[in-house]
């Protein structure tokens, strides 16, 4: 991992990280990676992937509304609503 | 009152000995002298309590009382709070009041349960010390130089330092059991499925689970009965039927099959934490059980697995915090993105970014097979591990973590140093499996715990062989030094 793969990352995630604190953020991570590396070593000849320790499929419920409107409720956690409408920097000039 | 067990408490309030309202009072009375040595609560919620207490009085009066009327217990601040901020220990939530409450809320409102507050935790559950809290971190009531473990190291400090008779808590790969070991509790992780995790903030949602941190394996079983639901709102909630744990627990151990699995007793472990699980183990010999090695193959690729499938997990789960429906947003965004960075940047704490990183990573294009693909075939590997112990024995011990409680910095530098104090402990979340912790001695005064593993469903079982164990030792009546 050098410094451009933590910007890249970075920017995929979403999440700023301050130039100071890149070195570090790299050094770190490739200690993770270089445990989870272990992994390579592991014969997986047709394993099939596991995603759900009971091997369960998602269950259906009947398409009928089972959830009242609350949008007032969650908009007054927002940073910034107005008229129903959640608020943020202009995205087009 | 504060050295009564759930299952005392609950008789102590039928035959009218205290009334809810003393027993909470003296609770919040402990909370406000003494959680300054500890910083186990993150909000103490005073008037909801009381005003739940003196309800729970009336029913009691009335001869109408649920299983847990009147009963106070914390809750893991990882549990959305109808009204009362939820911060899951992150500066991102530091300002979230959820609209609802969890299952786990409701379930224990419903049985009458008493609610002292929000305890505190790792940010998002991420950690084994305690040490990532944007609250500051916990410190362990039996040495408060060391840590209490994590991520439910609040649930664990409160019940140890009898600042609640119980909490609840979550656990993701060990965040239950570990703190259970570090702090002389009884912690169980039910079988994935067992409890509802609707409402508990998501980490890594293929291997999150609540459980019950207690005093004694009894109470354990009694908080279960409360906290296990089926729950249509949660898809991966498994309908099975529900059980009453405590009915099980005076049952003989005689031709009890244990398996100790021998790679649970390599280098890793530290000696006298070594000697005192075997020590543990012939104790159950003597209640009939019968012994033998067996062999989980692949535990040593359960971490790695894991720190690839837990944050991979957990990267999109965290993708919610945006900066634009709720929590944490930063000052003047120049636009969009950064309101996106910035805001999750400034948000969350370093352990957090880094799964987040470290998922993204596994994620992204190019990538997948070679990560998170071969996790999860390695993950079916770990779990058919257990499937063929299962087959020979009923339950598996071992301990449940390296060692007694280590100092606050010990690890908090070395991320992987961190993941692997978690070593016996993943495994079973993987393979999506019950486990408790029950404490089986001391190491230079403090705890160290045993675990006990059982096959899917099997917590009653578990819950007997700990509880018969329990009447038999007194390890789990050991308390933290300087408690009053």
């Amino acid at each position: 991992m050098d410094r451009s793969d933590i910007a890249k990352l970075a920017e995929l995630a979403r999440i700023e990280i301050a130039d100071s604190t890149v070195d570090e953020v790299a050094k770190s991570i490739t200690d993770v990676l270089t445990l989870v590396d272990q992994l390579q070593a592991a014969d997986t000849d047709g394993i099939a992937p596991m995603a759900h320790p009971l091997d369960a499929t998602q269950r259906l419920r009947a398409d009928v509304v089972t959830e009242s409107n609350r949008r007032e409720d969650f908009q007054a956690l927002a940073p910034a609503a107005e008229q129903g409408l959640y608020l943020v920097p202009k995205v087009i000039d | 009152m504060h050295n009564l067990t759930i299952a005392e408490l609950i008789q102590g309030l039928r035959n009218k000995d205290f009334s809810s309202v003393e027993l909470t009072r003296h609770y919040l009375d402990r909370i406000a002298r003494l959680d300054s040595r500890y910083n186990s609560y993150i909000t103490v919620t005073e008037d909801i309590a009381m005003a739940q207490a003196k309800e729970a009085d009336e029913r009691l009066a009335l001869g109408d009382a649920p299983a847990l009327c009147g009963v106070p217990i914390a809750h893991k601040d990882i549990f959305c709070t109808n009204g009362v901020r939820t911060s899951c220990g992150s500066k991102m939530l530091d300002n979230f009041i959820p609209p609802y409450d969890a299952t786990v809320v409701e379930n224990y409102r419903k049985a009458g349960a008493v609610m002292l507050g929000k305890v505190n935790m790792d940010e998002f559950a991420m950690g084994s010390s305690n040490e990532s809290s944007f609250y500051g971190p916990v410190k362990n009531p039996w040495n408060t130089n060391c840590v209490p473990g994590g991520s439910s190291g609040g649930s664990a400090a409160a019940v140890a330092a009898h600042l609640a008779p119980a909490s609840t808590a979550t656990d993701t790969g060990g965040s239950i059991r570990q703190p259970a070991s570090l702090c002389g509790l009884t912690g169980l992780k039910p079988t994935y499925g067992r409890v509802s995790r609707w409402g508990m903030i998501a980490f890594a949602s293929s291997l999150d689970q609540g459980g019950p941190l207690t005093r004694t394996a009894e109470d354990a079983a009694i908080m279960l009965n409360t906290m296990a639901s089926f729950d249509a709102k949660d898809s991966t909630c498994v309908d099975q039927p529900l059980e009453d744990y405590t009915a099980g627990l005076n049952n003989s151990l005689q031709g009890l099959r244990i398996g100790v699995p021998k790679e649970y007793f390599g280098e890793g472990l530290e000696a006298q934490t070594g000697e005192r699980v075997q020590a543990a183990i012939k104790e159950f010999e003597k209640l009939g059980a019968e012994i033998k090695e067996i062999s989980l193959p692949h535990t040593d690729l359960s971490v790695p697995a894991y720190y690839v499938i837990a944050p991979a997990e957990c990267s999109a789960n965290l993708s919610r915090f945006d900066g634009v429906r709720y929590g944490y947003r930063c000052e003047d965004p120049k636009d969009l993105n950064d309101l996106y960075k910035r805001s999750r940047g400034e948000g969350f704490g370093e352990e957090v970014k880094r799964r987040i990183l470290v998922g993204s990573y596994a994620l992204s294009a190019g990538y997948y097979d070679a990560y998170y693909r071969k996790a999860q075939q390695v993950r079916r590997l770990i779990k058919q591990d257990f499937v063929d112990a299962f087959n020979e024995v009923d339950v598996i011990m071992g301990p449940t973590a390296t060692s007694p409680a280590f100092e606050f910095g010990a690890k908090s530098s070395d991320p992987v140093a961190m993941y692997l104090e978690d070593i016996y402990t993943i495994a079973t979340n993987l393979a999506g499996l019950p486990g408790v912790s029950i404490p089986c001695g001391l190491v230079d005064n403090k705890p160290v715990g045993l675990q006990l593993i059982g096959n899917f469903f099997a917590e009653g079982k578990l819950l007997n062989a700990a509880h018969q164990f329990q009447q038999v030792t007194d390890h789990h009546k050991q308390t933290a030094p300087d408690i009053d």
